[in-house]
């Protein structure tokens, strides 16, 4: 098989801090194919965000390193030059973050923003970059494109601001879109509204997707793939019906279970993960998670890794457990997954 | 079969904890001074009642800007209303001076939604937790002490922080710290302005726990105000649904989420997504359209008439009004759904 | 936007009514102040002080002084008390060499200052940072009058007896009709001896904006966009950047023309507005000192409602009129 659009090696991230270095993506791997929506799911500081930004190499500065490589076709980003970097941002892979209220530069016009970087990579006269972002933000759903290409971010509502930044990401047609957490700060019936956008621009024009998130109802949205981070680390990936149907990892089990539902039946408790994720300043040896996992045993004192454990494929985890008993481990008494220990 | 929405329960039912009624919260916009004209202001609580049972929890949903945080401030006389009445446990509360507030504010607490913010670095957890215990005369030196040290274990803290200071701690546990500053004076009454969406997934689970076990324990009643839906189904026994000021839906618990009767309800349920991916494909999808309108200028009529898939020409002249149409569940909708 | 202009100079006569109010009151209620007295002389005796008072119209009531003082003062025929010159002449003779000074050392302050903060910004934590720290806190903490008057000394004095030839004149002002070269060779020492103290000021907040800014999201959007880092850093970070900063210099500006640098002027013997207002104070010579008042706050309230203007043109959220404001 060729290599996927962008294939992730051990990526390293590595933040020099007053207190210490802290390793925020430690030995992270993953592929994403044409037209694939890949998703990252954790909490916050699992190094979701990092890893997203490295790929493009936006967390590059005096007080971090990267390690690894990011291969985008074959071509290595990681430690490239600034001009191949420029080259690569905004033109084959584009991102979109959080928070629109701050993303977009307040002081500029939201065409003139598209217009913009549509002129950073190509010989077009502003006139036409601007026809250009007119019919982009026509396109994602921005009403009255035209006059609103003249508007400040200001001016626009939240959930408009994303369609614009995504109409800006848009811009010149990349290969990939990096969203990351594109609708948590958006209301419910608004981030309805740009999840189904996202799912139409990977469905009409074969868009890649990497979403960054930690809602577990927006993955099971749009991803195909999914990879669960936890403290730096991918403690378990496979296909989106994998995970969530056969959920491998202790964690994964815990985040399934503490998401509080609108539909089914209603749980007389939250299955919680005990404690919180560990500083990584100084992270424990073996697996990260031990400390909050009712199943731990002298196993997890030496790391596990990133494996397939059940039938072959692309179904990997990191986790000592007996792969048999595992079924057992993670049901909870009403039947639903979890970290199986019942609290009462 | 419909009545009018006043909650009029037999004479056997205990009177209700907090009793609102036709509650209204207006703002000016701020001005320039000395030469600006003041303009029409935002209605961000418009005409809102509703009563609080002795040990339930309500919770209080709705998108960004529907008035639900202020409805919350309003209800605990952080900020006066324009209109309307609150009653807490038959004294009116609207009227009342700040002195005469004082002894009633110690049975009636709030949780802030931001734990970073909320708690005041430079104070000790001690100090924090003990303030309200102070301000109300409740206890001094060891006694104070002693009390402090029983509510952080009572939130799953150790004793041992009473010395320490916020930075020191995690969101969760920051948020443990502000709840047990709320359950120090030992309230009958607790408003929760969304405790747990700061926090994530993991901690809001601990949190949402912790909170229903201190309510078995302790028989507390709570005001939840929240976005998030699922958390909301998770604690509450009854839920209001806010649009622009008012509420629109207000019924037990299972009866709003499996049975909605306002269209706007039945749309924000629709909206979230669902962490099963073959359920999320199975479902019908509708998202709403557009954004809400602007809360200084609101639609006539039915306020979610621009954005209801069902709205006809009477939604845009006559404001519906808040109908029973199974017991204990109202909704204000011209077309209300299953009927 | 007209109702914001009516709105501003009806606050502007408000603010100028109540400055010339003051300024009036308290000439009334200091001590030695009494005009009739000083210009009276030596020992006068109470019949000299007496027909002064009778001359001057010192003894009507104070509303009917304060009303003549300020028709004098509008209508050009106010005088001194001292050496019975008319005010507005003489500071319209000023006026030339205060705006010389004034927009000369802005323009200094102001490029110096965006050339170091956005350096020192680049360099953050670094030793030219570091060092350039440093420099600012000396330029801040340093005395006008004593920069300025070690400048005059060493530059303007004993340099020019080292070199044989004056590479900077020791003080005073030339006419810039006279000899347009001449007149830059004499405001040269007085620019920098004004502008270190800003320059110093504003490399520091500019620095720490441009820090600041950095760190915004739509900084990161912009590096996500494929922009050139020189792009990025011009046309995202320090254009957020300076809008506090452009704020600052029109309030500083405006001080500065309305006759402020008091010190500079006079160090250098500018023969400015700031000098004149120095050399009334020094003999309490109340019409001067109104007059002087009033021209700085003219400027400074002018300059509040032209950062105003400015403030709403760099950034789109500021509205000028009063309730449109973006919630």
């Amino acid at each position: 098989m060729s290599e996927p659009l962008l294939s992730v090696d051990e990526l390293e991230v590595t933040f020099r801090t007053e207190d210490g270095a802290v390793r925020a993506v430690d030995r992270v791997s993953f592929g994403l194919e044409r037209g694939e929506v890949v998703s990252i799911v954790g909490e916050s500081g699992c190094g979701k965000s990092v890893t997203a930004m490295s790929l493009m190499g936006l967390t590059e500065g005096p007080n971090a390193s990267v390690g690894g490589s990011v291969r985008l076709d074959g071509q290595e980003l990681v430690g490239a030059d600034g001009e191949t970097l420029r080259a690569v941002r905004g033109d084959r892979m584009a991102m979109v973050f959080q928070n629109p209220m701050t993303s977009l530069n307040p002081v500029h016009r939201i065409g003139n923003q598209i217009v913009e970087q549509i002129r950073a990579h190509r010989d077009v006269g502003k006139r036409e970059a601007m026809d250009r972002a007119v019919e982009l933000l026509d396109a994602v759903g921005v009403p009255d494109a035209e006059e609103r290409a003249r508007s400040y971010p200001h001016e626009f509502s939240g959930g408009m601001r994303q369609r614009a930044m995504i109409a800006m990401a848009l811009s010149l047609d990349p290969e990939i879109l990096i969203a990351d957490e594109p609708t948590t700060a958006l209301d419910v019936t608004i981030q309805a509204q740009i999840i189904e956008l996202l799912r139409k621009l990977n469905r009409e024009r074969g868009l890649a997707v990497i979403l960054i998130t930690h809602d577990l109802g927006v993955v099971a949205e749009i991803a195909d793939r999914v990879a669960v981070m936890y403290a730096g680390r991918i403690v378990e990936t496979g296909s989106l019906d994998e995970v969530f149907y056969d959920p491998r990892h202790p964690y994964t089990w815990g985040l399934l279970g503490s998401v509080p539902r609108v539909g089914g039946e209603r749980p007389r408790r939250l299955a919680q993960i005990e404690g919180q994720p560990p500083s990584l300043l100084n992270p424990p040896s073996g697996c990260r998670f031990r400390a909050r996992c009712p199943h731990a045993f002298n196993m997890c004192e030496s790391e596990p890794e990133l494996i397939a454990r059940g039938e072959p494929g692309d179904h990997l985890d990191r986790c000592w457990l007996e792969i048999a008993e595992r079924p057992v481990l993670r049901e909870l008494p009403s039947g639903q997954i979890g970290l199986g220990v019942p609290t009462s | 079969m419909t009545t009018v929405a006043r909650q009029e329960q037999a004479s056997a039912e205990p009177p209700p904890l907090l009793e609102v009624k036709d509650l209204a919260k207006h703002f000016s916009k701020p001005g320039a001074g000395l030469f600006s004209r003041s303009d029409g202001g935002v209605r961000a609580v418009d005409g809102v009642s509703f009563e609080l049972r002795e040990g339930e929890t309500l919770g209080l949903v709705g998108e960004s800007g529907c008035g639900k945080s202020t409805l919350a401030r309003v209800l605990l006389q952080l900020l006066k209303p324009t209109a309307g009445s609150v009653c807490f446990r038959g004294t009116e509360l609207t009227s009342l001076g700040t002195r005469k507030l004082r002894p009633l504010r110690r049975d009636m607490q709030m949780i802030f939604q931001d734990p970073y913010a909320s708690l005041n670095p430079r104070k000790r957890i001690g100090q924090i937790v003990g303030q309200p215990l102070k301000i109300h005369g409740l206890a001094e030196g060891s006694e104070l002490k002693s009390r402090v040290q029983d509510t952080l274990e009572r939130v799953g803290l150790s004793a041992d922080y009473y010395s320490r200071f916020p930075h020191e701690f995690s969101g969760g546990q920051r948020q443990r710290i502000g709840i047990a500053r709320a359950l120090a004076p030992e309230p009958s009454l607790i408003v929760a302005d969304e405790p747990v969406s700061a926090l994530d997934v993991s901690i809001q689970a601990q949190i949402v726990n912790l909170m229903a076990d201190l309510q078995g324990e302790l028989g507390l009643t709570y005001l939840f105000v929240a976005h998030d839906l699922g958390v909301v189904r998770q604690v509450s026994d009854r839920i209001a649904v806010m649009y622009m000021g008012k509420i629109v839906e207000l019924g037990p618990s299972e009866s709003v989420y499996s049975r909605p009767i306002h269209p706007y309800t039945e749309s924000l349920l629709a909206a979230v997504p669902i962490p099963d991916p073959h359920l999320n494909a199975e479902r019908e999808r509708r998202p709403l359209s557009g954004d809400p309108p602007s809360p200084s200028d609101p639609p006539s009529g039915c306020r979610f008439h621009t954005r209801c898939p069902h709205a006809t020409d009477v939604c845009s002249e006559a404001e519906p009004p808040l109908v029973e149409y199974r017991p204990g569940h109202f909704a204000a909708c011209h077309h209300p759904l299953g009927s | 936007m007209a109702r914001f202009a009516i709105r501003r100079i009806g606050s502007m006569i408000l603010v100028l009514f109540a400055v010339s109010v003051l300024t009036f009151l308290i000439f009334n209620v200091i001590p030695n102040g009494d005009p009739a007295v000083r210009m009276a002389g030596k020992q006068p005796t109470a019949t000299q002080v007496e027909a002064i008072r009778e001359e001057w119209g010192f003894n009507e009531p104070i509303y009917t002084q304060y009303a003549k003082t300020m028709e004098n003062l509008f209508s050009g025929n106010m005088i001194s008390y001292f050496n019975q010159l008319n005010v507005v002449e003489e500071i319209w003779k000023g006026v030339p060499r205060t705006f010389a000074l004034a927009f000369g050392a802005a323009i200094i302050w102001m490029a110096f200052a965006m050339a170091l903060g956005l350096w020192s910004a680049m360099k953050a934590g670094g030793k030219s940072d570091t060092l350039l720290n440093v420099f600012a806190l000396i330029g801040i903490s340093m005395p006008v009058f004593w920069l300025g008057a070690l400048m005059n000394q060493y530059l303007g004095f004993e340099l020019t007896q080292v070199l044989g030839f004056e590479l900077f004149p020791n003080g005073g002002y030339v006419e810039f009709s006279n000899s347009p070269f001449e007149w830059f060779h004499h405001m040269l020492l007085p620019w920098f001896a004004l502008s270190i103290l800003f320059i110093g000021f504003y490399s520091r907040v500019l620095r720490a904006n441009i820090l600041e800014t950095m760190d915004e999201d739509y900084v990161r959007t912009a590096r996500a966009k494929g922009l050139s880092e020189r792009r990025v850093l011009i046309h995202h970070v320090l254009r957020n950047s300076m809008i506090s900063v452009v704020t600052l210099w029109g309030l500083d500006f405006a001080v500065v023309i309305g006759g402020g640098a008091i010190l500079t002027e006079t160090v250098f013997n500018l023969q400015g507005v700031g000098q004149y207002a120095a050399d009334a104070i020094g003999q309490l010579d109340q019409p001067p000192i109104m007059a002087v008042t009033m021209f700085g706050a003219f400027f400074v309230v002018f300059f509040n409602a032209v950062i105003d203007i400015v403030y709403a043109a760099l950034d789109p959220r500021i509205r000028l009129e009063a309730g449109d404001t973006a919630t």
